[in-house]
């Protein structure tokens, strides 16, 4: 039928497998896989290395013994099985709410609200950790981690439709929910008449009841270790493979780095916006259930004094990689525990280990330092930038 | 009118033996380039010969791997644009380097700065401003948003930017690529009157007729590296054509009579308003029938985008009706509509066609990437997905190390070639091709040409939108000619002139309505012109 001088033979309609698969192409050629592999890891890790080094600067101009505080903090993070185990425990929230934030970076949305869906998502495990007795833990636990995620999601779509339908900046709405949530979260645990989530019995008035055994979360292998840190991990995995192995993910993606070509593919920018603010809310949600149904047992009025906030570093460190995600978390929680004991060997105040974690933060989101003081080449291969394309866009 | 100057006169800017390679790929091998002092030197080749690769490396922004610079018969190093900028070389880039949200004079002092005190000095920097534009007829309103600019105006903001800076040599990337014909028209006399008065200039064009007609010298790359060196007195758009690609190009398209069957896309009174709620197409109706090719001329900014986005459902419909054989799409999402059959290759191909930071593979199934095979369920497959784009990528054969880099790493050229591989790849029956071939080299224009005639013989129904005439004539076998946002006629191609088009498209009335008209049309004044088969009313003048 045509009689076009056609050089390729019309391609078929939906691709049949060739008889003979392709050899495989290397993604780069001229790249080596360790090259590969490395070169992301290297800002950041000069950007720890660099803002250590000045905090050691520091405590010298202090008067103080940067080799002790350092040696401190080191026996106190990971210098020995006890400090390991502290650090692990410490690091999970940091790593939950850190994933929660990087899916929001890599939809093109800007996750201030963690903060408010912790708390929100706490609060409904909390709730169905105390009310049902006499539950199974394989189902009370089950029931009060999705009544957390459930919270946390709720809390985070907010922001999402009202992005989607009015075009609110996520920024904006996530900082006001954060407000609301830990006010509101202060009234359920504070109020007397009624009394609705507070625990009568505690004199300070800002603890709310103890979850019931049965859901609370078990320890691991006779530590102190608590189921949380599995489902950190297994929280990592599964956003590793759904932003980049299912369809979901892609479009998530998509929407992030190019709205309108995702329009043009056929995609709904609004309904992406909705998911990926429900799901980083339902990461943060998961976060706080976590912290709630494996180390204290209840919810605290301020119990996670900026924890949401912390976890925007974490992302930004991790430069918004899922995988990245757990050293950094590690990184961050370590920073935290060993602190204590680098203030005592060394007397210093632990705002220090503040000024540390904020140079490295410093330095890994203003990158440009980094690169400049180790004279180290711009990327060239198009590089997914970590921060939001919707802030400061349209 | 090109002046054979230059020869004679001191060389202001040399490259040699360059070298530069990026994985898989050596974008210079070994290039030479001499630039005389107020000359126009034309730099020619396909899309990834290694044109901008070049330029850039000579504005600092690449660093070559081997070879070196002179400028001005002394050795350099060029390795930041500012080193650039202080030896005298300005750049204006293929895509534009300006700040939407500052006015022309902030754009143009920004990392220039005159300080008077510790502020900025903006009246100066506005004087100096008005002194460049009225030595060189650059029209800019130095207190405007540069968001607010057309296209055109931005150019010549970006070309302020560089003589600003007191740049003598000025290099040029594809600058009329974005530009209509009589913007185009304005840069080169702009471009004339720089080198007139000693402004050294080399131009990266795609465009035979702009080359033969204003450069002064012309510089062929090709697989990054120079294979040839003309005048416009030696060369012609035959012999350019295949210096640039290796081999004789056809600028003919070579295609049958049109055996147009079944109406598949009808449009019935559509109005569609733009983003800034003014309405850009105003009443039109078209039909569009399987096997056969609907021009749609015009010049850009008739109506045409918004006519596209209407089909694509990328624009609501004000009024009126679109229907795909027979069923109606108008207001429904984009989805449905590309499942009922319906192609689009998009007119702003960075922003909407492709995704720059995903590889060519998730580039291939950007419509169809939940489709099995490319997904089973929600999980995407992974082989499938690159069996299938490297299929694309031999079937229309996209230059490219491998379907795994991304699509920012492919020159204009390729991007648009898998664009047009993943549209065309697919089962369609209506093909909606919006500037399919701008910013496209001769090489692929002819490819794309081909490819579009191949699809409207195997039945689809073709609706071309294009600024540039020669490709509506090429491949139309009807020619619709928007203005205003109607269209005021609708032309059998086989008889159709460039100039009667032309004329249309310019607003002119239909010619056998007007004896003026008709007297200024110099092709054919006297013939019986082709009767119009449908006619709207034009009410603009
Ligand atoms: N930053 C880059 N990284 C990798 N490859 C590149 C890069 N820039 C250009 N290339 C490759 O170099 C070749 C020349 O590209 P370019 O100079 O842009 O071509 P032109 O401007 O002539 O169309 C192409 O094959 C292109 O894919
Ligand atoms: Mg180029």
């Amino acid at each position: 039928m045509s009689d076009a001088p056609t050089p390729p033979a019309p391609p078929p309609a939906t691709p049949s497998p060739p008889p003979v698969a392709p050899p495989p192409q290397p993604a780069q050629p001229a790249q080596p896989l360790l090259l590969r592999l490395i070169s992301p890891l290297i800002v950041p890790v000069l950007a720890v290395i660099t803002a250590l080094a000045i905090g050691a600067v520091i405590i010298w101009l202090t008067g103080k013994d940067p080799i002790a505080a350092f040696s401190g903090l080191w026996a106190g993070s990971f210098g020995s099985p006890r400090a390991i185990e502290r650090t692990i425990i410490r690091s999970t929230p940091f790593i939950i709410a850190g994933l929660a934030v990087a899916l929001g970076f890599k939809a093109g949305l800007f996750n201030i609200g963690a903060e408010g869906q912790l708390y929100a998502g706490s609060v409904m495990a909390v709730l169905v950790g105390f009310s049902f007795t006499g539950l199974s833990p394989l189902i009370h636990i089950p029931l009060a981690i999705a009544a957390g995620a459930l919270g946390g999601a709720l809390w985070g779509g907010i922001p999402g439709v009202l992005k989607a339908r009015t075009g609110a900046h996520e920024v904006i709405t996530t900082i006001m929910l954060n407000f609301i949530a830990i006010r509101m979260t202060d009234w359920l645990i504070k109020s007397r008449n009624p009394t609705l989530l507070g625990d009568p019995l505690d004199s300070s008035g800002s603890r709310s009841f103890f979850v019931e055994e049965s859901a609370r979360l078990p320890t691991l292998f006779g530590t102190n270790l608590h189921a949380g840190i599995l489902m950190a991990i297994g929280l990592v995995f599964f956003v590793q493979w759904l932003l980049y192995r299912t369809t979901i993910g892609f479009e998530l993606r998509t929407v992030g780095v190019n709205p309108s070509a995702s329009r043009y593919a056929g995609m709904s920018v609004p309904r992406n916006i909705i998911l990926a603010m429900a799901l980083s809310g339902m990461l943060a949600g998961l976060a706080g259930t976590g912290e709630v149904l494996g180390v204290e047992g209840a919810l605290k009025t301020e119990f996670f004094s900026g924890l949401g906030f912390d976890a925007i570093a974490v992302a930004l460190l991790a430069r918004s990689n899922p995988l990245a995600i757990i050293p950094a978390g590690l990184l961050w929680g370590g920073l935290l525990t060993g602190a204590q004991l680098m203030q005592v060997r060394a007397e210093l105040p632990i705002d220090l280990i503040k000024i540390v974690q904020a140079l490295i933060i410093m330095f890994v989101a203003a990158d440009q330092i980094v690169r400049w003081m180790y004279r180290i080449p711009k990327d060239t291969g198009g590089g997914q930038s970590v921060f939001s394309s919707g802030w400061g866009g349209k | 009118m090109p002046s054979s100057n230059g020869a004679h006169r001191p060389i202001v800017l040399e490259a040699r033996g360059i070298t530069k390679r990026f994985p898989g790929v050596i974008a210079n091998n070994n290039v030479s380039l001499r630039l005389h002092k107020g000359e126009n030197l034309a730099l020619l080749g396909e899309n990834g010969a290694g044109k901008s690769t070049l330029m850039n490396i000579l504005y600092g922004l690449y660093q070559q791997d081997e070879g070196e610079i002179l400028v001005s018969g002394q050795p350099v190093r060029v390795d930041t644009p500012h080193e650039a900028i202080a030896l005298g070389i300005g750049m204006v880039h293929q895509h534009f380097q300006l700040v939407p949200v500052m006015t022309v004079t902030e754009n143009i002092m920004l990392g220039a700065e005159v300080l008077r005190g510790p502020f900025l000095d903006r009246r100066r920097a506005e004087q100096q401003i008005r002194e460049i534009s009225r030595q060189h007829g650059l029209d800019v309103e130095p207190h405007a948003l540069v968001a607010d600019l057309p296209v055109g105006a931005q150019q010549r903001v970006e070309i302020i930017k560089a003589l600003y800076r007191n740049a003598d040599i000025l290099i040029l990337d594809e600058p009329t690529a974005v530009l209509t014909p009589q913007e185009a028209d304005d840069l080169f006399k702009v471009m004339r009157s720089l080198t007139d008065q000693g402004t050294s200039i080399i131009f990266i064009t795609h465009k035979l007729r702009e080359v033969l007609t204003y450069a002064d010298r012309i510089v062929v790359l090709r697989a990054g590296k120079v294979v040839g060196e003309t005048t416009p007195a030696e060369a012609s758009e035959a012999s350019l054509a295949a210096m640039m690609v290796g081999r004789d190009v056809i600028l003919q398209v070579d295609k049958q009579p049109p055996h147009p069957r079944e109406v598949v896309l009808k449009i019935s009174d559509l109005r569609v308003y733009d983003d800034r709620q003014i309405l850009a197409v105003d009443g039109v109706d078209l039909e569009v029938r399987a096997g056969e090719t609907l021009g749609v001329a015009g010049v850009q900014g008739n109506g045409q985008t918004e006519l596209v986005a209407a089909i694509a459902g990328l624009r609501p419909l004000a009024t009126g009706s679109i229907e795909v054989l027979g069923q109606q799409i108008g207001g429904n999402p984009p989805r449905t509509i590309t499942e009922l059959g319906v192609a689009h290759v998009p007119e702003d191909r960075q922003r909407d066609g492709i995704v720059k930071v995903y590889p060519l593979t998730d580039n291939s199934v950007l419509e169809t990437y939940y489709q099995p095979p490319f997904a089973q369920w929600i999980v995407r497959q992974e082989q499938a997905v690159t069996r299938y784009a490297e299929q694309l990528v031999r079937d229309f054969d996209v230059r490219t190390p491998s379907v795994h880099v991304n699509a920012s790493a492919l020159s204009g050229g390729n991007q648009q070639k898998l664009i047009i591989a993943r549209e065309f790849t697919r089962p369609i029956k209506l093909l909606i091709a919006a500037q399919p071939t701008r910013g496209v080299d001769v090489g692929s224009i002819e490819f794309i040409h081909k490819q579009i005639v191949r699809k409207r013989d195997e039945g689809c129904a073709v609706l071309l939108v294009s600024a540039e005439l020669d490709e509506i004539l090429a491949l139309s076998d009807r020619i619709a000619v928007m203005y205003h946002g109607k269209i005021i006629a609708v032309l059998e191609a086989g008889t159709a002139t460039r100039e009667q088009i032309g004329l249309l498209m310019a607003g002119g009335q239909h010619p056998p309505l007007s004896d003026s008209a008709a007297a200024t049309i110099p092709a054919a004044p006297f013939e019986p012109l082709p009767a119009p088969i449908e006619q709207g009313v034009s009410t603009h003048e």
